[in-house]
């Protein structure tokens, strides 16, 4: 049995621009995970060349992809990936402790809408409470690029639309780079760029004239 | 083979680092019994068939002289089996290739072979030929020491005057299994040896034709032993009796029977600790191992699989991780029984010390083991086997925290968030957090006490017995009691610096009913060479009155100060005093009983008289010293210290270098055992927790440390948890050999708890090592996708 080469991704060309929002859209194995893993610097193209400003992150480097990650980036998950030891407040100061220009943990907590919550623990949370955290956390380091892959994945209609709506607020107040990843096309109204992948190729770009507000989509 | 065990070699393989640890403390806890054991019960089997078949006596008996006729008195005796009327007499001997002196028992054998009790075994050579009165059998490990074969030839003053003897055989005798001088604490083969003539040689040349002074007898059936010694005493008193004693005063059987039971006493203890350990480290691996494949279990309880089935399932694996260390341990333990058999050759002599680890022994090993390993998968199999497979397809629920005890207080905002994620999951599980301290300090106090026993112990009796208590160079016993002017004699050998005489004299002390068999010791009031020391290294001043006893000695009799002893001399005119006991002193070696040798001299109703001396020397001048000994022969025995502890040391260092090797091992491995498996499981438990953080910037180092901080937290908690633990066992030990011959000083030296310290936490630190190693293939981008 011979191992089979899979492209996950091929002939790539994608420029993010600052403060906007942009959707990736695909089916599974349509390689929107792959991108957004290199987008992220977890992952390295084998080939082809990725920037972020003048970072290379196309070289497998884990010192330097640990700086870009920490410096740079905010990650979402879709199953929130809290720290089960450390309340809401805790978990977005581990994160702040190590950033160089954080806002403040509870501020980014009340950004968020949960205010009220910052000392229960993730157990004590509801799934769009504990998504909210997670966005909280991805915040307060004020990261240039906020990475979301399928926030709403794990939640009800109307918790998700709670998660979307504190993504897009993250975006316009602070002026984040943005891109959210899903399989839900109707999440796509609330974008600036819609990218929608196929086979591991971008099929096609669409620019919403006018964004939805995330309370107003339906799926 | 079914496909739920081919699951099974699966999960062990994959396991297969824990796996390793858990056999490694199996095999230890296995080896350890094995080798103590087996080793234990070939020494006792072979105490008691060489007992049985050589006809060692029960009942022992020393006097002045008696004529021959008193024999059949004493064979009339009720209650007495067969009875041996021997002389023996101790001499100075001139060994070939030792300088120094060494000293010789000289006892008497028929002259025709026949059996009789107390028999030898001819290990070479033949046994002495009658009317050859030169011809001597000579004993195992002094002819070892000084290789000495039948041919050899050495020199004994006998009858006051150099005699060369012929070596024909070299002999072992059930009375001298351990071959050590009476009041001694160390065997010195090399400079003291048993030699055994025939009794027409013998008795003419020790004024001893027609007569004897040592009994040994057995006991008839239903006899009462206290009885017989009762009457023998009786009977001997008018002849110098110096009192019948039992077995478990005769020395050698004395030091052969108290290493038999040591050894049955560590061959439980030490496989115990590995046990508890082995079943602690089963229970958190199955543990885990079943939360981690809780929807497998859903699966197969939902595809019809029995709870029966799948219980003994995750029992099986417990028994598989076992089995490998059980065998490993059973070839080791077999392999160290051998090691430990050979070394005790070297101590005991018998004829056949045959190692055989029976099938009892083995079978009791994997049944032991299995059952630790059971005990361990207990709760996971339960939970397993009780787990509703709707349940189980579930995902487990997130872990509940809250804020610790310790955060309540309000000192949580002193400590970084870091840390508090490691405080939080030790409190989380306070019962895991303590056994796993438990185990590690388990690993700290077997160290602590090890080094106590093998290093502060030795070195502390040595340091309180030879250089603050016995501080001569030389001591020197004479044949028979001298008046004390014999001082300057002494003082004119060549190279004697310094003289301090000393009288000793064989006595029963008396208090109420209890009685005691003792050497007084009359030393100078002004002794400098021979002290008497306390246990916390106190001289003490020997009263100019009265009796100066050891606490172990006053407590045997139930005297204190101040109170009035029965003392009845066993020598001379056999005097009976009443002395008061004026004080008592912590030794550390011995029973003792100490008097002014005036005051003793009074008692005995003698002039200043001396049984020996102490001798301080110019080393330049030790040969010419020795050589002047060896030609004079009102000098019964000579005794050397220095060279006695020397060959001591040598004798020992190899026995306690391995021991040493093996507990260091032994604890590497628990701790090892320990922090890794635990480490393993909150890599496991958390991986997902920590590659999420890794996906959020944080480094492997600053990860690492969230998942070992807990298992240093653990280890650092465990050490001193430890050295109490250690404290406390050495203590129990100090209770425990409390004996009239030894007691150990309860001293733990800052040496063997640093000591203690770098093994365990060298351990700790390597496993933690391993353990980080593994961070490196976390897998970043599973986390993105995947539910815990």
């Amino acid at each position: 049995m011979g191992d089979i080469d899979v492209h996950a991704l091929r002939s790539v060309n994608l420029e993010l621009y600052k403060g906007e929002l942009v959707v990736l859209l695909g089916a599974s194995g349509s390689g929107k995970s792959t991108l957004l893993n290199i987008l992220g610097g977890l992952d390295v193209p084998t080939s082809g060349e990725v920037f972020y400003r003048d970072h290379n992150l196309s070289i497998d480097d884990d010192a330097e992809l640990t700086h870009y990650r920490r410096e740079h980036v905010g990650f979402v998950f879709q199953f929130y990936n809290l720290i089960p030891s450390l309340t809401a407040l805790e978990n977005v100061e581990l994160v702040t402790d190590i950033a160089e220009d954080p806002m403040p943990a509870d501020q980014a907590l009340r950004l968020v809408g949960l205010g009220d919550r910052l000392h229960h623990f993730p157990a004590q949370l509801s799934g769009g409470e504990q998504q909210r955290v997670a966005i909280a956390r991805a915040v307060a380091k004020r990261p240039e690029v906020l990475l979301c892959d399928e926030p709403t994945g794990a939640l009800d209609y109307s918790t998700g639309k709670l998660v979307l709506e504190a993504i897009e607020r993250v975006n316009r107040e602070l002026g984040t780079t943005t891109v959210i990843i899903t399989h839900n096309a109707a999440i796509a109204d609330m974008a600036d760029r819609v990218l929608r992948m196929r086979s591991g190729q971008i099929a096609e770009v669409r620019h919403n004239e006018k964004k939805a507000s995330p309370r107003d989509l339906v799926w | 083979m079914k496909t739920l065990d081919r699951k099974l070699i699966r999960d062990v393989v994959h396991l297969r680092g824990q796996v390793v640890a858990i056999a490694l403390v199996v095999a230890c806890g296995v080896a350890s019994f094995v080798a103590m054991r087996s080793t234990y019960n070939s020494l006792l089997m072979s105490q008691q068939s060489y007992y049985e078949s050589y006809r060692f006596a029960e009942v022992f008996a020393q006097l002045k002289r008696a004529p021959d006729s008193i024999a059949s008195r004493i064979s009339e005796i009720p209650g007495v089996g067969t009875a041996e009327f021997r002389v023996v007499a101790d001499v100075t001997l001139d060994v070939p290739g030792l300088n120094e002196p060494a000293k010789g028992r000289i006892i008497s054998i028929p002259e025709q072979r026949r059996q009789m009790l107390n028999d030898l075994y001819l290990r070479d050579g033949r046994y002495v030929e009658p009317g050859r009165r030169d011809e001597v059998l000579v004993s195992g490990a002094f002819a070892t020491a000084n290789s000495l074969k039948p041919g050899s030839t050495l020199s004994a003053v006998i009858n006051g005057k150099w005699e060369k003897l012929q070596i024909v055989g070299v002999a072992l005798s059930p009375e001298y299994v351990y071959e050590i001088r009476s009041g001694e604490i160390f065997p010195d083969n090399r400079r003291s040896g048993v030699l055994w003539m025939s009794r027409e040689a013998l008795g003419p040349a020790f004024n001893m034709k027609g007569a004897f002074n040592d009994v040994a007898l057995t006991l008839a059936p239903n006899a009462v032993e206290a009885d017989v010694i009762q009457r023998l005493d009786d009977l001997l008193t008018s002849y110098g009796g110096l009192g019948a004693y039992n077995r478990a005063d005769q020395v050698s059987n004395y030091f052969l029977s108290n290493e038999i039971g040591e050894l049955q006493v560590t061959g439980t203890f030490i496989p115990g600790i590995f046990l508890a350990v082995t079943a602690f480290l089963i229970h958190l691996v199955l543990s885990r191992m079943v939360a981690t494949q809780r929807q497998e279990l859903g699966v197969l309880k939902a595809f019809g699989y029995g709870n029966y089935s799948i219980g003994f399932h995750y029992l099986k694996l417990a028994f598989l991780i076992v089995l490998g260390g059980v065998a490993l341990g059973i070839g080791a333990g077999w392999y160290f029984g051998l090691k430990i058999t050979a070394l005790y050759m070297e101590f005991f002599r018998f004829p056949v010390l045959r190692y055989e680890p029976g099938p009892l022994v083995i079978s009791s090993a994997v049944l032991i083991s299995l059952g630790s390993a059971a005990i361990g998968a207990l709760a996971a199999v339960r939970h397993a086997a009780g787990l509703p497979p709707a349940e189980a397809m579930r995902p487990e629920p997130p872990a509940r925290f809250r804020a610790g005890f310790v955060e309540r207080l309000g000192f949580h905002r002193l400590v970084p968030t870091s840390v508090r994620i490691i405080l939080r999951n030790l409190e989380r599980r306070p019962a895991k957090a303590m056994l796993s301290i438990f185990g590690i300090a388990l690993a700290v106090s077997l160290l602590v006490v090890g080094f106590f026993l093998y290093f502060d112990t030795i070195e502390r009796i040595i340091q309180v017995q030879f250089d603050m208590a016995q501080r001569e160079d030389v001591s020197v016993t004479f044949h028979e009691p001298r008046p004390a002017n014999v001082k300057y004699d002494l003082a004119h050998l060549p190279g004697v610096i310094r003289v301090e005489s000393y009288r000793a004299a064989p006595a029963k002390l008396r208090f109420a009913h209890r009685t005691r068999r003792i050497a007084l010791l009359g030393l100078e009031g002004t002794a400098d060479l021979r002290r008497v020391v306390s246990k916390d290294f106190e001289p003490v001043t020997i009263p100019p009155d009265g009796l100066l006893l050891t606490s172990q000695l006053a407590e045997i009799l139930s005297v204190r100060p101040g109170q009035i002893v029965t003392v009845e001399v066993l020598e001379g005119a056999r005097p009976v005093r009443d002395v008061i006991v004026a004080g008592t002193v912590d030794e550390l070696v011995g029973l003792s009983a100490y008097m002014d040798q005036r005051a003793l001299n009074r008692l005995m109703q003698e002039g200043q008289t001396s049984s020996g001396a102490f001798l301080m020397v110019e080393s330049s001048r030790i040969p010419d010293l020795y050589t002047q000994l060896k030609q004079t022969p009102a000098i019964s025995s000579v005794s050397i210290p220095e060279v006695a502890l020397a060959s001591f040391n040598d004798t020992i260092a190899r026995t306690i270098n391995v021991s040493t090797v093996i507990l260091i091992a032994f604890a590497v491995i628990i701790a090892f055992g320990m922090v890794y498996n635990g480490a393993r499981i909150a890599l496991s438990e958390r991986g997902h927790e920590l590659a999420s953080l890794r996906v959020l910037g944080f480094t492997r180092s600053e990860i690492g440390f969230m998942l070992l901080g807990e298992q240093a937290v653990l280890t650092l908690v465990a050490i001193p948890v430890g050295f109490a633990l250690g404290y406390g066992i050495a203590g129990l030990i100090t209770v425990a050999i409390d004996t009239e011959l030894i007691r150990f000083p309860l001293f733990i030296s800052a040496r063997s708890y640093a000591l203690a310290f770098l093994v365990v936490a060298g351990s700790a630190f390597l496993s933690g090592y391993l353990v980080q190693w593994r961070l490196r293939h976390l897998d970043l981008v599973a986390v993105l996708k995947t539910r815990e």
